[in-house]
């Protein structure tokens, strides 16, 4: 039998990064706010104790904080002709689970997208003809850089991210990143020391004429007191980072940022170990009524609640909107239905340089130090002589020097035996690593629905994952892997490695949590499932946030921009949508 | 139409504002309402249990023969660090198989179950225990039917490491149905896991592959270094349980 609660204002799906920060800025309204969380309580002193934060088994191969299969996982296949059967463990990428959400262990990496991803359609169509871009289902996002500038600022600001703006106000800053969008103003923080690494990455690509610069960090250069008034301190370089909960309050999270706060205020409470099973919605199906969720003893509890906010990751945002039936689930055989279209992830390509004289030392590390360079990324170059649209960040992030993960060796090496320990050692202090992340653009093929066949602890169906790389992402891949290597041969190393992106996505190595799409933001509700407030087409009071809205992913972590959109759908809520609740802030 | 949000402020008040009610009693992961106070409870930090070397508990003694064995090969003793089973990554092994990763009790263990493709990754229903409880048992079966009734732990390091190697290319067929490859990859896998690891999971016994690369395990303050491109760090590596010298032992 379920239990019925006493009506609330909001409740929140999800108390990661996108909750916490709807949860302050409504309760800083007035608003009775509830977040349902699935996962347990997460503290900073508690559960990344610097007693033993620092354990590679426990925390990077067996993933202590994330989530686990058993709770849920998803089904996959790489095109819809295959049948999908379900990650049995994760591999490819990892979502988080509990309070702080995928923000505890995070690298840190805060990135803007730019003006000409929010209007990627009309942007190309203007510059290269639609042909440019034929077989991708690319769809503006009906904001605007200049619309959104302001809560990426705030964002940053949350967090005291770490960096040198390289367009202020339209005037280019020595140091930074020329071809970032214009910004009102700089990073609170300066960049962080740099390791050796980055440093001799960076030469070298100032050599070829190209343009590093630090990248944005979310790992403290120095102390910090955020506009909450929460106090940060300065990174320490532990080499913990990602995949790891921050022992030293270095890292912006939600811990480290809003819950000090937020969790004082009496307005706002949390409910931790509670899986919310659906969106509830009333007879017309036109507005939601609430959440229905069970906790660790089973029993289930009904939440009502005038607005929805589903903030859950983009993943699951998606498949609750499926498993609640708001709006209709999309079909790619006749394009027909907007949850699960546009499902996008991340091209990715790696490359080692292997030398005999240097000492890289690259345990000295954090999630987010390194160096970027943005001159072959999104539309920053030229590409009428190129045969793909979009492009890749190139990164040397040496993350880590954890060894169970992180040992390089020639290829060639064998994988055991007295050769391979004599190389492991050799190339371990060696090797310096370089990336390149890039641009995941719409197909009709790829996209998000319910699986058929496997179902969770609940009996609720698995989400069904359709993916594989397009070839115009393969293409973008392999010519920003070519500016690799043009970067491995000037790096003078004894010898290089380049990857190279390839079709058959694999859902076994990590590659990237960067998933994003499913429940895109838009003007148009025939290919949007949200509006660009992020407010649902189908149900006014339910409110989708996170990378789901995203109708395509660039070449940067997402992070920057879910924060940003936390906030713009935070002030459209309190500026707009509480004039006349319950009501479409976009007549369809 | 949703009931308007005037009502907001009085409702509000019925609430219980401050404190921590526990939904449902029971273990640390029970649900818990968290309201008004940042939450924090004494000794409910979850440190790590270190395993003790002494004895098996998964591994048959004939097992546990092999598995030593293998570890051996695998990270053979020479002049840069004491061999797999010196280093502990047998023991290590062995308290792993009775942890929930050697249940697969994280894991989607939901039928059914299909032969699935490389991309979607392992679709078989054994756990890690069962697969060593079948591998080993394979292997030695597999070994006396071929070399002359010796068991695997019995044959010439060079012949361990011919084998080994048909195993990892595929090209030894165990009986039994049992996928050599697939299970010399998974030893290959937690050996190294055990290798590297802190040492208090029975592996790496005295930070031995630590010292041998240079990593300094769980130091977390490299802010006076930082700087230094291209120098040797100074320090020896502490594991999460110390250095033998803090310790009053010889390192």
């Amino acid at each position: 039998m379920t239990k019925i609660l006493p009506k609330k204002d909001v409740v929140i799906i999800g108390l990661g990064w996108t909750g916490s920060i709807l949860a302050h800025e409504l309760t800083d309204e007035g608003l009775d706010v509830v977040a349902i969380e699935r996962g347990p309580w997460r503290d900073t002193a508690t559960d990344f104790n610097i007693g033993y934060a620092q354990d590679e088994l426990r925390y990077a191969v067996r993933r202590d904080l994330f989530l686990q299969p058993v709770v849920e996982t998803f089904t996959m296949r790489n095109n819809p002709s295959e049948e999908a059967l379900p990650m049995r463990d994760f591999g490819s990428f990892l979502p988080g689970n509990g309070v702080g959400g995928a923000g505890v262990h995070w690298n840190g990496h805060t990135w803007r997208f730019w003006d000409s991803d929010f209007r990627i359609r009309t942007h190309l169509s203007e510059r290269y003809g639609e042909q440019k871009f034929a077989g991708l289902e690319l769809q503006d996002w009906g904001i605007t850089g200049s619309e959104i500038e302001n809560a990426y600022d705030r964002f940053e600001y949350l967090c005291g991210i770490s960096g040198k703006a390289g367009n202020i106000k339209g005037q280019i800053q020595e140091g930074g990143n020329p071809f970032e969008d214009s910004r009102e103003r700089d990073y609170p923080l300066p960049p962080m020391q740099m390791t050796y690494a980055p440093t001799l990455f960076a030469e070298t690509a100032k050599s070829l004429g190209w343009h590093p610069f630090p990248t944005p960090s979310a790992n403290l250069s120095k102390d910090y007191v955020n506009p909450l008034g929460i106090a940060m301190g300065q990174c320490t370089f532990c080499g913990f980072c990602e995949r790891f909960g921050c022992a030293n309050y270095s890292k912006s999270s939600a811990q480290t940022t809003i819950l000090p706060l937020l969790m004082k205020k009496s307005n706002f409470e949390v409910r931790t170990n509670s899986e919310v099973l659906r969106v509830d919605l009333d007879g017309s199906g036109k507005m939601a009524r609430g959440v229905t969720y069970v906790d660790t003893s089973g029993e289930e509890f009904f939440q009502p609640a005038e607005i929805v906010l589903i903030c859950a990751y983009a993943l699951h945002n998606v498949r609750l909107m499926m498993l609640s039936g708001i709006g209709s689930i999309y079909d790619p055989v006749t394009g027909q239905g907007t949850v699960g279209r546009n499902y996008c992830y991340q091209t990715n390509a790696g490359t080692k340089v292997f030398f005999d004289d240097k000492n890289f030392n690259p345990f000295i590390a954090a999630g987010a130090l390194g160096q970027s360079l943005d001159d072959f990324n999104g539309d920053a170059f030229d590409h009428g002589a190129v045969d793909f649209v979009g492009g890749a960040g190139m990164n040397c992030i040496p993350t880590n020097g954890r060894p169970i993960g992180n040992r390089p060796t020639p290829p060639g090496t064998p994988n055991w035996g007295t050769e391979w320990k004599r190389a492991t050692v050799e190339a371990y202090k060696g090797t310096l690593s370089f990336s390149t992340q890039g641009s995941s653009y719409p197909a009709r093929n790829n996209y998000l629905d319910l699986d058929p066949t496997y179902t969770d602890r609940y009996g609720r169906p698995l989400m069904r994952m359709t993916f594989d790389f397009p070839d115009n992402d393969i293409r973008m891949s392999n010519y920003v892997s070519d500016r690799m290597e043009e970067l491995a041969k000037a790096l003078g190393g004894r010898q290089y490695v380049v990857g190279r992106a390839k079709k058959g996505w694999n859902s076994v190595p990590y590659q990237s949590t960067h998933n994003t799409g499913g429940a895109v933001m838009g003007s148009d509700p025939k290919t949007s499932a949200i509006n660009r407030y992020l407010q649902s087409w189908d149900v006014p009071n339910v409110f989708v946030i996170g990378a789901s809205a995203f109708a395509h992913n660039a070449g940067k972590n997402p992070t920057g921009t879910v924060g940003a959109l936390a906030f713009w759908a935070a002030d459209a809520i309190r500026q707009q949508y509480l004039r006349a609740p319950g009501k479409p802030l976009v007549q369809a | 139409m949703p009931d308007s949000l005037s009502g907001r402020i009085s409702r509000r008040t019925l609430l219980s504002s401050v404190g921590i009610a526990i939904l449902a009693s029971g273990s640390s992961a029970a649900a818990r309402s968290l309201s008004g106070t940042l939450p924090w409870e004494p000794f409910s930090a979850d440190p790590p249990q270190p395993v003790t070397s002494v004895g098996w508990n998964f591994f048959k003694p004939e097992e546990a023969r092999a598995i030593e064995a293998i570890v051996d090969r695998l990270v053979p003793a020479d002049d840069l660090s004491v061999g797999g089973k010196d280093a502990g990554c047998a023991v290590y092994i062995d308290r792993q198989l009775v942890s929930d990763y050697g249940v697969s009790s994280r894991l989607y263990m939901k039928g059914p179950f299909k032969p699935g493709l490389s991309t979607q990754g392992y679709q078989g229903q054994a756990t890690p225990a069962m697969r060593y409880r079948q591998g080993l048992a394979a292997l030695d079966a597999w070994a006396k039917q071929n070399k002359d009734g010796k068991s695997f732990a019995d044959l010439a390091p060079e012949d361990q490491d011919a084998l080994l190697k048909e195993m990892e290319a595929g090209k030894v067929e165990f009986p039994d149905g049992v996928d050599a490859k697939a299970f010399f990859a998974l030893v290959l896998a937690n050996t190294m896991e055990g290798f590297f690891a802190d040492p208090i999971y029975g592996g790496n016994r005295d930070m031995v592959s630590w010292r041998m690369l240079g990593f300094p395990g769980a130091r977390y303050d490299y802010r006076d270094h930082v700087s230094k491109h291209n120098e040797p760090y100074p320090l020896a590596p502490v594991s999460i349980a110390g250095a033998p010298e803090w310790m009053g032992k010889k390192g």
